[in-house]
């Protein structure tokens, strides 16, 4: 019997309280089915049309405002060539032809029904960092690194579509096209291919954003982005390269003799200090401050990175956060005690193929400045004794 | 495990000879055709069609000059330069063109064929793209202003650039500790 009472008293109570119609003081929202940030979170892309043409241009990751390695799908950088197009998923399907045993047409159903992966990589616009290259250095970290963010990734490893079509004896490269305005083409050489590429339909655990591909991109982990074409759906099998405008007129890195290096796809191993880095302001003077910042290489896995305090006189190790992943984004941190004195940081990354990232002057002195791709070098911030961060 | 193995076995004895059977559709000749836009440096691939450096000029007054102008010099610094550039590949600010740089004719076709005007992509026919690229390649002095351009001829024009382009030696820089 005296369950019973207490039972009713709390049905009352229940009652109550989902008739009540005003909500606690402290409620900043209610809940919703896709998710907002606090509204007081403003970090930002800065976009930036490079012609006046409506859809020709990039945007930049906050890179000096991130955690972490994983990129916010809203905050991953873009570079379109032609816009991004509105694409209906139910109509959206992948064409496999050329040198295979049978073209075969995908559905997204049907790719989705293949042996799945997930793995975590970086994209990085092989065009980053140009602007330190040519002597026009970024004063933030998302101006000078910007086009450079990591996402986990989910989709079918390229080799079983290729399988599923059977590919010939002779088939040596596949052009990979996009169902953008431009229909953006370029060709992968087959042992990528055969590799660690991935058709993802997947971005950070939901579907791809627009702007990153909706609803397919091709993957292909540590080579340079414009290679990861998005909106994919046609690979077509062949025996040679296509010389598509863009692995000719671009991508392409000429050098001081008038030679120009084609089909250059790794991105070599970087690092950059994001915190402090330039724009930000280490507060309360001399003391304790921790130098964190990401390192990466389209080679493999990062092994080491070392960061100076002392305009590069002596290095130290940093500390590599767990999980090091292969061509992934990897968080490094270093404790710090600031004497309170201008001082330049920075940071170089050894990937573990054993390659030492460049100072910006020995790439110059291999490969001069009259192209835009592929820069990797050393990249350096002075602390004021105001505590601001600067561009050297 | 064993018996994974036999299932599967299984699947691909009823299902056909691919190795995941039953995903996806094959694909006939003329879906194949339909989407195929492939041009390759060789020539294969360009459609039946041709064109003339005539037909080209008043083509490119309407379909091109709005952006790169009246003849191919770029405009505002925003909308790329079709010609010029020759000699200045080893220059500090080198000019990259159409003339002094790309490799390939087929190339040129192929660009105008997929995704040119900027605003119209895909609208020109054969002709009009084959008669276009002839007067591109006749602004840079490739060919003469009599020039017909074809499947079999685009192909053989041999660009200024053509051996500038050398295979990828990466890593190439070396630091020193």
């Amino acid at each position: 019997m005296a369950d019973r009472r207490a039972f009713l008293g709390l049905a009352a109570a229940l009652a109550a309280c989902t008739k009540s119609t005003k909500a606690p003081s402290v409620v900043e929202q209610s809940m919703t089915p896709y998710g907002e940030r606090a509204a007081t979170e403003t970090i930002a892309r800065t976009v930036g049309e490079s012609t006046a043409s409506v859809g020709v241009g990039s945007s930049r990751t906050p890179l000096q405002d991130l955690h972490g390695v994983i990129t916010p799908s809203s905050l991953h950088f873009e570079r379109h060539h032609a816009g991004v197009p509105k694409i209906d998923p139910a109509k959206h399907t992948l064409l496999v032809h050329g040198l295979v045993d049978q073209a075969i047409e995908f559905s997204l159903d049907d790719l989705k029904r293949l042996p799945a992966a997930t793995r975590v990589h970086f994209v990085e616009c092989s065009g980053n960092g140009g602007g330190e290259l040519r002597g026009t250095p970024g004063a933030t970290a998302q101006a000078s690194h910007g086009l450079l963010s990591c996402s986990e990734w989910t989709g079918v490893p390229l080799k079983h579509v290729l399988a599923q079509a059977g590919l010939k004896p002779e088939a040596k490269w596949v052009i990979a096209e996009g169902a953008d305005a431009c229909r953006m083409a370029r060709s992968i050489p087959m042992a990528k291919c055969l590799d660690d590429a991935l058709i993802v339909y997947a971005q950070n655990g939901e579907a791809l954003r627009p702007g990153q591909g909706y609803p397919l991109r091709l993957l292909l982990p540590g080579f340079e982005g414009n290679a990861n074409v998005k909106w994919l759906d046609r690979l077509h099998v062949t025996e040679a390269p296509a010389q598509s405008n863009q692995e000719t007129a671009h991508y392409t890195d000429l050098l001081p003799d008038g030679k120009a290096r084609q089909f250059t796809f790794h991105q070599d191993a970087n690092s950059l200090i994001t915190r402090p880095s330039g724009g930000q302001k280490v507060s309360g003077g001399a003391g304790f401050v921790e130098i964190s910042g990401i390192a990466w290489s389209g080679n493999g896995k990062v092994k080491r990175v070392e960061v100076s305090t002392d305009g590069g006189k002596t290095w130290g190790d940093a500390v590599l956060e767990e999980p090091v992943l292969p061509k992934a984004l990897t968080r490094f941190r270093i404790p710090w005690v600031w004497d309170g004195k201008d001082t330049v940081i920075q940071s170089r990354c050894t990937d573990e193929t054993g390659y030492l990232q460049p100072t910006r002057e020995e790439i110059v002195e291999a490969r001069g400045v009259a192209y835009n791709y592929h820069y990797h070098g050393v990249k350096a911030w002075t602390v004021k004794a105001d505590g601001s961060v600067t561009n050297v | 495990m064993f018996r994974i193995v036999l299932f599967l076995l299984a699947v691909t004895a009823a299902f056909g000879q691919t190795k995941f059977p039953g995903v996806g559709k094959a694909a006939s000749a003329e879906r194949v055709k339909a989407a195929d836009k492939t041009v390759m440096a060789d020539g294969r691939g360009l459609p039946v069609g041709k064109g003339s450096v005539e037909a080209g000029r008043g083509l490119y007054k309407t379909k091109c000059a709005e952006c790169h102008n009246e003849a191919g010099e770029g405009r505002d610094k925003q909308w790329p330069a079709l010609v010029g550039g020759t000699g200045t590949l080893t220059a500090k600010s080198p000019k990259k063109t159409v003339g002094s740089y790309w490799p390939y004719a087929t190339t040129v076709f192929d660009t105008i064929a997929r995704a040119m005007p900027y605003d119209q992509p895909g609208t020109l026919t054969a002709d009009e793209v084959y008669s276009i690229t002839a007067f591109v390649l006749h602004l840079n002095g490739i060919v003469p202003a009599g020039q017909e351009l074809d499947q079999k001829t685009l192909p053989e024009v041999k660009m200024p650039n053509r051996d500038g382009f050398v295979p990828d030696v990466h890593p190439d820089v070396k630091a020193k500790r």
